[in-house]
């Protein structure tokens, strides 16, 4: 089974405010709010940490859910962040 | 010989110099109690030219930094402004909202680099303090201005002016008016409040969370600059901004009943 690798794109500015990371697209300034889920996972975006393995972490602990349909879940996220364009996904790790 | 006049908002000195006598005369009057009597701070020279020497009437605003200058342009402007020296230079016709525009670009970029910014909102004074009452065009910002009591000092009804200082946040008046057509008081006072306004058939008062807020709060304010190192500066501030000062929805009635919220 691959593994997926996430990072934030350079282009952002970020900060952790209460439980939520708000983001912001500094090129057109769109600015995302993201649950204390996506968050988790977010805060754990580093490139080099295997996604399955933020999720186990930081989602299945934390909120005390499946391991499994959280990684579903957090697959469909990244995948929103990317189309979104301020998350990269990668089958390898993502050098900073 | 030109004529020349200060204006001091947020504690931020602006002369503007013209030959233009009738234009700094106009001036005078419009930027009434924020008119200082000294050539200190920012320095711009403005010539006044007829409106269609000035460029496309329809072009929409551009600001960008070229070779050490912002660069300011609008279908009835052409500006450009040195930070380094504090000088600059506006090309516009003898009307007063170009070198209003000028002046507000002018004060967000230098609020950018120190936690601050121009929020769109009305703002006000009360018992020693200031509150925020922010809203995109519609929400209620003249009309919330309009009902305050008299004890009420008013800071605008349109453009606030938020500044970070060492002990937290404060709001200054400003000329810049909305639809009331009246000018701040030249004042400031600590902020306590940050409000966003909501027309509603009741008057109700609901806590926002801070990632909201600040969500909100990057909707409204004005920024004008194509600058990707400001714009994270701006973004951070508006963070830190939210992090610190509480913020409310305010659904409200046109009544003056409304203020007893607030104050």
């Amino acid at each position: 089974m691959s593994e997926l690798y996430v990072r934030p794109i350079r282009d952002i500015a970020a900060r952790m405010l209460g439980e939520e990371v708000i983001v912001m697209a500094v090129r057109d300034s769109r600015v995302f709010s993201l649950n204390p889920t996506a968050s988790a996972i977010w805060s754990g975006a580093d490139g080099v940490t295997p996604l399955r393995e933020i999720v186990a972490r930081r989602v299945a602990c934390e909120f005390e859910v499946d391991a499994d349909a959280a990684y579903q879940d957090a697959v469909a996220l990244v995948e929103e962040l990317a189309r979104e364009g301020i998350l990269q996904i990668s089958d390898g790790p993502i050098p900073e | 010989m030109t004529a020349h006049l200060t204006v001091a908002i947020g504690g931020l000195l602006i002369s503007i110099h013209s030959d233009n006598r009738e234009f700094i005369a106009m001036l005078e009057q419009r930027y009434g109690n924020f008119v200082r009597q000294t050539q200190a701070g920012i320095r711009l020279e403005v010539e006044i030219v007829e409106p269609r020497a000035v460029g496309d009437p329809e072009e929409d605003l551009h600001v960008n930094f070229e070779s050490g200058c912002w660069m300011m342009r609008r279908g009835d402007f052409l500006a450009c402004w040195d930070p380094a020296s504090g000088r600059g230079a506006v090309r516009q016709s003898a009307y007063p909202y170009a070198i209003d525009s000028v002046m507000r670009i002018i004060h967000s970029l230098m609020l950018a680099r120190s936690g601050g910014f121009l929020l769109h909102a009305a703002s006000a004074m009360c018992g020693g303090h200031a509150v925020l009452l922010s809203g995109v065009s519609g929400a209620g910002k003249t009309t919330i201005a309009r009902l305050a009591p008299p004890e009420v000092t008013l800071l605008s009804d349109e453009i606030s002016y938020v500044r970070r200082g060492a002990n937290g946040y404060m709001a200054f008046g400003t000329p810049f008016a909305g639809e009331l057509g009246v000018s701040g008081e030249d004042v400031s006072a600590p902020l306590s409040a940050l409000y966003f306004l909501a027309k509603a058939p009741h008057n109700q008062l609901r806590p926002i969370a801070p990632a909201a807020a600040a969500r909100m709060l990057l909707r409204n304010i004005l920024f004008f600059a194509a600058d990707p190192i400001l714009v994270q500066e701006l973004f951070r501030s508006a963070c830190q901004f939210a992090a610190r000062v509480p913020a409310h929805e305010l659904c409200f009635r046109p009544d003056a009943e409304v203020w007893r919220l607030i104050a």
